[in-house]
């Protein structure tokens, strides 16, 4: 028996799960979506992103990736829980929030 | 280094998406901001007092830390991170350990101002090699937004309803940043979400790598609790820098400086009226809390633009 | 083989500590215990331990220093009395629940109040389902040998164990007392070797999780797990201290117990006062004995059962009360243990007895066996909560 995480199901036996409920991993919370908490969805107009990278810093959910090259890229929207912040804040009206068909 | 915003957001980010903080919550907006400012090289520990983040951050088996992380309780993060700092410091004494560990905590202002605020002081006493982080939302949301000593005034809380007798909050909220200043601790900075983020990033940073206790205060809003859309956290931020409700400034070894000097002051209702926690004081007949408020905020201004030394 | 000294219990554990050499102590000062870290802040002082000595500004961040140093990789310590002990109380539960297996003497004294400085077991029981291991020591030595076998069992269970003895009669006393040569210490005790802590470059850990229904139940009962493997493991260490000082330990001390007809069951150096009780009484012909509890946590249910099954009566002695107009906590376990191993022809009665300091005379112990030879003669128990030495 490993105590990884991903091994902590909800039906993980008393003997087999991490004493403490203590994680010997970092980052276990990335495979949890709680992208589908969300309503409104941003949509970014790459003809009008001037890479700026303002929306980036202010993402409460890591979820506006930024390359090697130093571009932003798609929204990660497995995270994203459509506050809003990044739309607002755009200074190029780039991003729009619309209502998330899922 | 000169702070450039690209760079900065190509380190990767030691916090990882899967968490369950509210959509627009400011807190984990602080938190990456501040482990962004870590040099990518160093190791670290991250410590969380009992808060929103912590139960958002590490509800088992999902852990959103990808530094070792420690939650202990609400009101002893402070003395927690000293028992790790002492671990390492006898670790690397021994010679059990070569490489750089940095430790950096984070609490609520409940968890800060009013529970931990014993163990914080006396962990600043004690010198420990820290970075204490007050996401400060000025009330205790995770219990559904009761007063704390960080309240601002007339603030409406569950617990400091604006009733018809009593208009929310009485007191005036308490200034903590000053009272850490007076612990004589090398570097305290009070800071929040602003344009490029270069105010918070720098001061993350200088806190970090600062010997000795160092004490970040960052106002870090609550769409719940202050009642606002959550797309309008950088205007509620911008709002409370440009009215002075929140000056941004630092104390370097005791030496005030200040950070950001608002072209034109503006009036406090610019910030008040964003909020639904304040709505009250916009009644006919309630005039006279803004202009209380207001007057509050400017006397808390010229005491720090003197102790700025302008 | 050993050192002859005289020390005072308090002293006695401090000097097993510098022996030791641990990492941190969280230190706080609290009667009657603070005579501890202020040995070992002279130790620090003078360089004779390489402990990180943090002196702290509550109990409660004492044990959080602790906490946080356990978890960090390193052995941790502490040490504390009555009140102070009830403020680490919130912080003794999440040390069990994170299994960090800290040490903490504690030297043990009323609780408030009225205020009292004096020896009861009131902050030792008030603590008993936090899920710390608990020896108590009759004397001196006694408090030195467990704080020697502490660690050992603490880390082959994961659990913290706290190390208990009478604030004052024993922390205090000076008595004759035998010390281990510390390389012998240092051998018998190891090294800390954690398999998983927050410093390890290589594994990023998370400790101190909010676990929701779904986990929380499963993670309690792997921690009340270790404290049933824990019985073993403090018998294992017992003999194995034994081989090397002489001085064997189990989980309870049975005295004139083989042909006992009556018996008492009693804790801490009141067991010493009970020993010559039963020593003048047996001089008399009378069959009566003593059992003295060396391990609380675990409960020895199993040996207390045993050694209990040919008695007529006994007494199970409480140096604190439970209040709940009904026993205290020692005669409540006993009984319990007694049902549970389908024991149940002894009739048994409790006593409060020595709280707040109140001495406990030879005198007063006879007078226990002499109600429970009634017992015995009639089968009649009478009432069973009773009170020793209480001015009527």
């Amino acid at each position: 028996m490993t105590h990884l995480a991903k091994d902590m199901t909800p039906d993980v036996k008393w003997r087999d799960i991490t004493p403490g409920c203590n994680i010997f991993e970092g980052g276990t919370s990335a495979s949890v979506q709680t992208g589908d908490w969300r309503v409104l969805k941003p949509v970014i107009d790459w003809d009008k992103c001037r890479q700026c990278l303002l929306c980036a810093p202010v993402c409460p959910d890591m979820s506006i990736p930024v390359g090697k090259d130093g571009k932003r890229g798609e929204f990660d929207y497995f995270y994203c829980k459509g506050c809003g912040v990044c739309a607002n804040v755009c200074p190029f009206d780039a991003i729009t929030m619309v209502k998330d068909e899922k | 280094m000169a702070y450039n915003l690209k760079e900065n957001l190509m380190k990767e980010d030691r916090f990882s998406g899967g968490h369950r903080m509210c959509a627009g919550c400011g807190s984990p907006i602080a938190v990456r901001t501040v482990l962004r400012a870590l040099d990518p090289e160093d190791k670290a520990v991250v410590c969380s007092a009992t808060s929103c983040l912590e139960v958002s951050t590490f509800m088992y088996p999902y852990n959103a830390w990808k530094d070792s992380f420690i939650h202990n309780a609400f009101e002893n993060a402070a003395a927690t991170i000293s028992g790790v700092e002492a671990a390492y410091n006898l670790m690397k004494k021994k010679g059990k350990i070569d490489e750089t560990w940095k430790f950096i905590t984070f609490g609520g202002d409940g968890g800060t101002y009013d529970i931990g605020f014993q163990s914080l002081s006396g962990a600043f006493e004690r010198g420990h090699d820290f970075v204490y982080v007050c996401y400060d939302n000025e009330a205790y949301m995770n219990t559904g937004i009761q007063r704390s000593s960080s309240t601002p005034h007339f603030a409406d809380t569950t617990t400091t309803p604006a009733g018809t007798v009593i208009p929310g909050k009485l007191q005036q909220k308490k200034n903590l940043t000053r009272i850490m200043v007076a612990h004589g601790s090398p570097y305290v900075a009070q800071t929040t979400f602003i344009g490029n983020f270069r105010d918070i990033t720098e001061k993350a940073h200088k806190a970090i790598y600062t010997k000795g206790p160092c004490f970040l205060n960052v106002m870090a809003p609550c769409p719940r609790g202050w009642r606002y859309p959550t797309e309008k956290l950088m205007e509620v931020t911008k709002a409370a820098v440009e009215t002075c409700v929140w000056p941004l400034y630092e104390v370097i070894e005791g030496k005030y400086v200040l950070n950001y000097m608002p072209k034109n002051k503006l009036p406090v209702e610019e910030y008040l009226r964003l909020q639904g926690r304040f709505a009250h004081m916009f009644k006919p007949g309630n005039e006279w809390m803004i202009e209380q408020v207001q007057q509050e905020v400017d006397k808390n201004w010229e005491d720090l633009l003197k102790l700025c030394n302008m | 083989m050993g050192i002859r000294e005289r020390l005072s219990g308090n002293e006695a554990v401090a000097y097993a500590m510098k022996q030791i050499n641990p990492d941190v102590m969280g230190a706080f000062p609290i009667t009657p215990s603070t005579e501890i870290p202020q040995y070992f802040g002279a130790y620090v002082d003078n360089g004779e331990v390489d402990t990180e000595f943090v002196t702290v500004e509550s109990e409660h961040s004492s044990m959080s220093v602790c906490i946080g140093a356990q978890a960090a990789g390193c052995r941790a310590v502490s040490a504390t009395s009555s009140c102070g002990l009830s403020y680490m109380t919130e912080m003794l539960y999440v040390a069990a629940s994170d299994r960090l297996p800290i040490t903490l003497a504690v030297s043990c004294r009323a609780l408030s109040g009225p205020i009292n400085i004096n020896n009861d077991h009131s902050d030792a029981m008030s603590v008993r389902d936090t899920g710390w291991l608990m020896l108590f020591a009759e004397t001196n030595q006694e408090a030195y040998d467990n704080y020697l076998q502490a660690m050992r069992i603490g880390e082959a269970v994961d659990l913290p164990i706290m190390i208990c003895q009478d604030g004052f009669i024993t922390s205090h006393a000076i008595e004759n007392i035998e010390l281990v040569e510390t390389d012998k210490v240092k051998a018998f005790v190891g090294e800390y070797k954690p398999r998983h802590y927050l410093l390890n470059k290589d594994e990023p850990i998370a400790v101190g999780a909010y676990a929701t229904p779904t986990y929380y139940i499963e993670s309690k009962r792997l921690q009340a797990q270790a404290m049933m493997d824990a019985k073993d493991v403090i018998r294992k260490v017992g003999a194995e201290f034994g081989e090397m000082t002489g001085r064997r330990y189990e989980l309870i001390e049975k005295y004139m117990m083989d042909d006992a007809e009556t018996a008492v069951v009693i804790i801490g150096s009141s067991a010493g006062t009970a020993k010559a009780a039963v020593n003048e009484l047996r001089e008399s012909g009378k069959k009566v004995g003593l059992i003295k509890i060396r391990a609380f946590r675990p409960f020895p249910a199993e040996d207390i059962a045993d050694a209990l099954k040919n008695v007529k009566a006994f007494a199970a002695m409480d140096k604190s009360d439970s209040f709940n107009a009904h026993c205290g906590p020692l005669y409540a376990e006993t009984c319990a243990a007694l049902y549970a191993n389908g024991v149940c022809a002894p009739k048994g009665i409790n006593y409060i007895y020595g709280l707040g300091g109140r001495d406990v005379r030879v005198e007063s112990i006879k007078t226990v066996f002499s109600e429970l030879d009634k017992i015995a003669e009639t089968g009649e128990t009478g009432d069973t909560y009773r009170y020793l030495d209480v001015r009527e």
